[in-house]
């Protein structure tokens, strides 16, 4: 050890405990939604004829609401639970804290108004209008400041390899945030972006693949280096490959939005550059799955009677497969085929329910009973039942869009012997809709996952201080 | 773009790269002064950190991609302005006509480049346009037999017609005209159909309103619609003929309408916008316009003589 503190810091658990249930309701709206816009997509009459229940607008309010309130609460929650811990000392202001909750849950509420309202900004995951996002950015700005004062003040010498991605992760954000948001407002609910044609196009794709990179995976990163070695009760599998994987994954990350505009008037040699840097940023990626399986090194046997630490290894494997796939999904001539098509719906949601999903869950498995003074949760064997109904919600919903994806593709690029297209763009719809049903299936599994864990979490929160014994803690797959 | 910028992407993107192969190199060697395999001796909130070295598969994994980097780099464009070796882009940009297109394609050739776009186009004239110049050598109402072409006909009719004429090609209200029922404003020979195809059509009726005063209008309507045997009042329709000379000027005197100039047959109970008493008089109000876009540029004429034999095809059944 290198320094030893005499006196324990009284942590703020107040603003950890708010994000964390926070992350749960939002989970259920957001996921909810998700599962209802699915619907739509097999059944259009569910949106009533109503403007405010059409797929286009309650689409960006699924993804709003699953990025930015699902995953913002929790790693929120985590970060500021994360650098306490390890750093020892109590956060650096209780007062920025709390603005950074009711200021973020403004945010979410807003979005939860003005999106179904069919005000936005049309740029993908950054819909929200002009006075929205000078609210996020100030919110943002305190937890920059909050985050960073509370490493400054820190009463160990080193810093922690999970807020080295926090860190990076908060910085990212803010400046990302920023820069593509830039706009001129014309009234209070209209702007237009600062930006014009293909570089509008870049800077959208500059901010969306790196709200992925560092939102969803940098901070998510974070969280995995603090709750698997925590719950595995095992050492982080390797110092140095943390060192590598994290310089080169923020490095590399940075350079791959243009990707996202393979074989548009995106210049040629961008196009290069960000495909390039996708294909090299593979293998960062993994290194951070490497060191978070590795981790289990001694402790495998523990997965068979510990649900939490399922989820959390699954989420690695399932952060692998994604990793793996965005890449591959980035070299041009695959891209030829994937792109406009589910396939990359499967992958984001690989991504997001596999990865950044299963990941926060387990890290909020691990936090309730301790914020809520209890030595485990209600119910082990619900925390299991979750388990499963995530997974197999998952793998179904991510399987549908494969078959989906590359069958569109593959319809959409079907000639005839005299050149002329094979299938009109309808045929490729009707094509997908048995797939569009098992998708909503496995959304409908996802939900009522979260439904378990939202009960789970009632019962642990209502039960009177230290009842539940902590000997339940254990369940066979 | 200025030799600047090409600098300053170059050094960026080298730099990262070559950035990311030395930090590979350092994390290799173990520069603390822990033993391999050992824990780091710090600790946070009893998690301790282990010293394990890199896993060699995924160095090697490293390695590779940071010199498929370099390579693709080196062969594609991606530095700047740096073209790359295999002189490859996409397609030509800052075209605006078809002609500067063939001048671009033409000056790339020169250069030696590899224009991907232009090489997919030009692929494609090679596999399939033998099978259309064989169908341009009949005529089109004698192709208009042929199974196949009508077939093909059919397939280029769904992709660029239908969005106006309908799937069926039966049209829609709002000038879109059937071409099913062998009614036609402009011919309905091969020649005809061909011509209406390569240049588009662009029809002007005129408006009336000013000219005619409401009770003029409501006259010629009346008119109008008994040439098609509709039940009217016919002192208005009666007023209505003497006012119909100068609609004859273009519908001709009988209102069978005139072919070359596009003008419609008003005795057949046929109607473009709309045969209501209330749409025939905003047509008469307010006139139209319509217009057949030229698709000599998008389908070519050997590709507009088989849609022709389909458009044909559809009212004079095969014998």
């Amino acid at each position: 050890m290198s320094e030893i503190s005499q006196e324990k810091p009284v942590y703020n658990y107040k603003v950890v405990r708010q994000f964390t249930i926070m992350t749960i309701v939002w989970g259920i709206v957001g996921m909810s939604l998700g599962a209802f816009i699915a619907a739509q997509l097999f059944a259009p009459v569910l949106n009533f004829d109503l403007p405010w229940l059409t797929f286009s607008r309650l689409r960006p309010l699924h993804t709003n609401s699953v990025i930015f309130a699902f995953g913002g609460c929790a790693l929120f929650a985590t970060s500021y639970y994360v650098v306490q811990r390890t750093s020892q000392v109590r956060l650096f202001s209780d007062k920025l804290a709390a603005f950074t909750f009711w200021g973020w849950q403004a945010v979410i509420v807003s979005a939860i108004i003005t999106l179904p309202l069919g005000l936005t900004t049309s740029k993908e995951y950054a819909e929200l209008e002009w006075p929205i996002d000078i609210l996020i950015a100030l919110v943002w700005l305190a937890y920059c400041i909050n985050f960073f004062g509370t490493m400054i003040i820190r009463r160990v010498s080193h810093i922690y390899v999970a807020n080295w991605f926090f860190g990076a992760f908060i910085l990212t954000v803010l400046i990302l945030h920023i820069g593509n948001s830039m706009a001129i407002p014309v009234s209070f609910g209209k702007s237009y972006s600062l930006y014009a044609g293909a570089v509008d196009a870049m800077m959208q794709w500059w901010y969306g693949h790196n709200a992925v990179g560092f939102f969803l995976t940098a901070g998510f990163l974070g969280m995995m280096y603090y709750f698997v070695p925590k719950q595995a009760g095992r050492p982080v599998y390797s110092y140095r490959l943390s060192i590598v994987h994290f310089w080169a994954l923020i490095s590399l990350y940075i350079w791959a939005g243009p990707h996202h505009l393979h074989y548009t008037a995106l210049p040629d040699w961008t196009q290069s550059l960000g495909m390039v840097m996708s294909i090299i940023l593979f293998v960062p990626s993994w290194g951070g799955m490497i060191n978070g399986i590795m981790t289990l090194s001694g402790a495998w046997h523990k997965l068979r009677t510990d649900p939490v630490l399922r989820f959390l290894v699954v989420s690695l494997t399932f952060y692998g497969m994604s990793t793996f796939e965005g890449p591959m999904m980035a070299i041009k001539t695959v891209n030829a085929l994937s792109h406009y098509t589910d396939w990359t719906i499967g992958h984001v949601h690989s991504g997001a329910l596999g990865w950044v999903a299963m990941i926060s869950i387990g890290s909020v498995y691990h936090l309730i009973p301790i914020l809520f003074g209890q030595r485990a949760m209600y119910s082990v064997r619900l925390i299991n039942v979750h388990f499963w109904l995530a997974t197999i919600g998952v793998v179904l919903y991510i399987v549908a869009m494969w078959f989906s994806g590359v069958l569109q593709g593959l319809m959409w690029r079907a000639v005839n012997a005299d050149g002329t297209l094979t299938y009109s763009f309808v045929e490729s719809l009707e094509a997908s809709k048995p797939f569009y049903v098992v998708r909503f299936i496995g959304g409908c599994f996802v939900v009522v996952g979260m439904l378990v864990m939202a009960y789970n979490t009632w019962k642990t929160v209502r039960a009177p201080k230290g009842s539940i014994a902590a000997d339940a803690a254990t369940q066979p797959a | 773009m200025s030799m600047f910028w090409t600098i300053w992407i170059s050094v960026i993107t080298l730099g990262t790269i070559i950035g990311c192969y030395f930090l590979l190199r350092w994390c290799l060697t173990n520069f603390t002064d822990v033993k391999e395999g050992e824990s780091m001796g710090h600790t946070f909130d009893g998690i301790e950190e282990l010293n394990n070295p890199l896993p060699k598969w995924w160095t090697i994994l490293f390695y590779v991609t940071i010199v498929f980097g370099f390579i693709y780099l080196i062969l594609y464009p991606g530095l700047g302005s740096y073209q790359g070796l295999w002189g490859w882009k996409s397609s030509n940009q800052n075209i605006q006509s078809l002609a500067e297109s063939e001048q671009a394609r033409l000056d790339a050739a020169q250069e030696g480049m590899y224009v991907e776009y232009d090489v997919a186009l030009q692929k494609a004239a090679q596999r399939f346009d033998p099978i259309f110049e064989a169908f341009a050598k009949t005529p089109v109402e004698e192709l208009a037999n042929n199974p196949d072409a009508v077939k093909i006909g059919r397939r280029l009719f769904l992709q660029n017609c239908s969005q106006c004429h309908g799937s069926d090609a039966r049209g829609q209200n709002g000038g879109f005209p059937n071409l099913t029922d062998n009614d036609w404003l402009y011919g309905g020979s091969g020649a005809k159909i061909t011509e209406t195809l390569i240049n588009g059509r662009q029809a002007a009726m005129p408006a009336w309103l000013n000219a005619m005063g409401e009770q003029g209008i409501d006259e010629v309507v009346a008119y109008v619609l008994s040439l098609s045997g509709r039940q009217v009042n016919q002192d208005l329709a009666a007023k209505g003929e003497t006012r119909f000379a100068v609609c004859s000027a273009c519908h001709g005197a009988d209102g069978k309408g005139n072919q070359i100039l596009g003008a419609p047959n008003l005795t057949d109970n046929i109607w473009l916008y709309g045969g209501s008493k209330r749409a025939v008089t905003e047509t008469l109000n307010y006139g139209r316009n319509g217009v057949m876009p030229a698709f000599k540029d998008t389908l070519g004429e050997d590709k507009i003589h088989v849609v022709a034999a389909y458009v044909y095809s559809l009212s004079n059944q095969p014998q």
